[in-house]
């Protein structure tokens, strides 16, 4: 009898063309200018970033552009222990970030921990950007974000964005 | 009509994503796929004596497990066909081919495979194909390269 197969290498491998759409589209082109630009609802009010140009719950379209700061507040993290992400060494932090200004959060990266010190929910970061001549429209613009030296904001500022 | 801005029109980009999946055969298939990379084609014989291709564990009609190999042949007729006109990037093939069922001479089912009939004129239900076989077989059903015409091999 021949050596039976265990099993075998089946990936599913999924080509799309990514159209984002013209108000992502604005805002990634945003982004390539050092900038975060989001859309705010006229009728809840909420900001969103990135913006889909309409609110999901008001089902109105968003159009008034809403310059965001580049400081924001953890709400909630996972640290990763796998290196599913070839180019990060785990562990790493992944963490949900509430821009100042914003009331949807961002996912990305998070570095630059100082040692001793614990990523937390409520922690303050900021974005650290690419060089200048590396700018292009995508969130990598942003290479991650970083603590700050701010006092954690407070639970009930960010618990209804979790 | 206003002339559209190319720096408002709506971007664009490539993205991929791809699901490492490695999948587990179990023991019947495993032993199938094993060797065809002995280049050797194993069915298996159900409750009511006839030889399943591809062998499956468990008794179709019955559900009893199943456990009598039974070595089949390398060609056989198929039993039904669909022409392709324009393989597709995952096809076995890179010209146009035959999707066929075949069933294989010692087998009472048939199997899916490919048949490289050149044309489409050349394909007919109950023609003879044998199986050209990969030059490296690794334990996986496309160590069948694709099946041929007979008289071709």
């Amino acid at each position: 009898m021949s050596e039976p197969v265990m099993g075998f290498g089946a990936p599913i491998r999924l080509e799309y063309n990514y159209t984002p759409g013209l108000a992502s589209s604005r805002y990634l082109r945003s982004i390539a200018q050092r900038r975060i630009v989001g859309q705010r609802c006229p009728s809840c009010k909420k900001v969103y970033v990135p913006p889909r140009g309409t609110c999901p719950t008001c089902a109105v379209p968003t159009e008034e552009e809403v310059e965001l700061e580049h400081k924001g507040t953890i709400t909630t993290f996972c640290i990763v222990n796998l290196p599913f992400y070839k180019e990060i060494e785990p562990p790493y932090v992944a963490a949900s970030i509430l821009l100042d200004g914003a009331d949807i959060a961002l996912f990305h990266l998070i570095q630059e921990v100082p040692e001793g010190r614990d990523v937390t929910m409520g922690m303050r970061v900021e974005a650290v950007w690419v060089d200048d001549a590396d700018l292009a429209p995508t969130l990598e613009s942003i290479k991650y974000f970083r603590p700050i030296d701010e006092p954690d904001a407070p639970y009930d500022s960010y618990k209804e964005h979790l | 009509m206003t002339q559209t801005n190319p720096d408002l029109a709506p971007l664009s980009a490539p993205h991929i994503l791809e699901y490492p999946y490695t999948r587990s055969v179990g023991p019947v298939v495993g032993r199938f796929l094993g060797a065809l990379r002995d280049r050797k084609i194993e069915g298996i014989r159900a409750s009511d004596g006839r030889v399943l291709i591809p062998p499956v564990e468990y008794d179709p009609e019955t559900g009893a497990e199943l456990s009598e190999w039974v070595d089949v042949g390398t060609s056989g007729v198929v039993t039904t066909w669909s022409w392709v006109h324009k393989p597709r990037l995952k096809h076995p093939l890179r010209r146009p081919f035959a999707w066929a069922l075949i069933k294989l001479d010692g087998a009472d089912t048939a199997m899916l495979h490919a048949v490289d009939a050149g044309d489409e004129s050349k394909m007919t239900t109950g023609m003879r194909v044998a199986v050209r076989w990969r030059a490296q077989t690794e334990g996986h059903i496309n160590d069948i390269e694709c099946f041929v015409p007979e008289e071709a091999e």
